[in-house]
């Protein structure tokens, strides 16, 4: 975990630490699992072509999960999560597998914000921010936004 | 066309589900996620932080599952919208997420007993760059045993025409 940041710390325009991600077909059925969504489009190759989506995609929950670690590592324990929100504008396809443990070579993709208002409401200290998932190709395929309340110096 | 017969399912709410949250469905729920954070597996870290007790990572519920395969239902949502949405052209098992908006009030911890009920807050109709889709707004509000509020979630389900799903399939 990185050092807690404050608020006075944090400016307006101040970048989010971005955090890499993989999506895998192992991680697909891993989530799965984990959230019960059960949808055949996220495994299913025949499936996913009857519904027009052509192959297996990556749930948008699982993206939203991603950036909702980008945000909480970067404000750290101390820092509270209040609002979020995202979009699951554009498709993303996992790599697949090539060993057991091991993907194909292919995309990652980055996770991104920057922080655009700073104020106080009610005695806490909140700042707003803009984030998103950038693909292989740099396109931005789920935008969101996020507001935290972090803790001052007092 | 979205008939009064849909728009009157707009305020409609499902009955209230509960869901135990279990220290084990957390840490996979982390795992699958890949987020190595203490705060969601080690009971002894969590215990000395302002937590006091491992909490699931915010997002914990909100893309509301019901497991029923043989209608490829996956968002709990009134069976009576899927019946006359199906009627109307729009089949279930089109539903794509759209996207979420939450808003966090208490942290979940493992052991919570936690109610979940979702409202049908919008039903809209729109031209697609293929064909028509109808975009569903539903808020599922939590609340914790002690009836205090922990999260309310609201997500965008997206079900795209017969018609549409047909042309895709003659294109590919």
């Amino acid at each position: 975990m990185p050092e807690q940041i404050y608020w006075e710390d944090i400016e307006v325009g101040a970048e989010i630490i971005p955090l890499a991600k993989v999506a895998t077909t192992q991680m697909l059925v891993k989530w799965a699992g984990a959230s019960g969504d059960f949808n055949p489009l996220h495994y299913d190759m025949a499936f996913a072509e009857s519904v027009g989506v052509g192959k297996p995609i990556v749930h948008g929950a699982l993206k939203r999960q991603w950036l909702i670690q980008l945000v909480t590592v970067w404000m750290g324990e101390q820092g509270t999560l209040k609002k979020f929100s995202c979009q699951y504008r554009a498709m993303d396809y996992p790599r697949q597998m090539r060993t057991m443990t091991e993907s194909q070579e292919g995309e990652t993709w980055w996770c991104k914000g920057e922080v655009t208002r700073k104020y106080t409401e009610g005695g806490q200290h909140f700042v707003d921010c803009n984030i998103r998932i950038e693909n292989g190709k740099d396109e931005i395929t789920t935008p969101g936004r996020a507001t935290v309340i972090l803790p001052a110096k007092g | 066309m979205l008939t009064e017969e849909i728009r009157n399912l707009i305020g409609k709410s499902t009955s209230a589900k509960t869901y135990e949250i279990e220290k084990g469905a957390i840490r996979r729920f982390a795992d699958a996620v890949g987020d190595p954070n203490p705060l969601y597996r080690d009971e002894e870290y969590a215990r000395n932080s302002r937590y006091g007790s491992v909490i699931a990572p915010p997002g914990f519920f909100g893309w509301p599952v019901e497991q029923d395969r043989d209608s490829a239902i996956i968002i709990d949502i009134p069976p009576e919208l899927v019946t006359v949405l199906g009627q109307a052209g729009y089949p279930f098992s089109s539903v794509v997420d759209g996207g979420i908006e939450y808003e966090f009030f208490l942290p979940i911890r493992a052991g919570d007993v936690l109610t979940a009920k979702t409202t049908v807050r919008n039903i809209r109709e729109r031209a697609g760059s293929t064909g028509s889709i109808v975009l569903i707004i539903l808020e599922t509000t939590y609340l914790n045993q002690n009836s205090n509020l922990v999260t309310t979630a609201q997500v965008t389900a997206i079900l795209r025409s017969l018609n549409q799903q047909q042309k895709e399939q003659t294109n590919a």
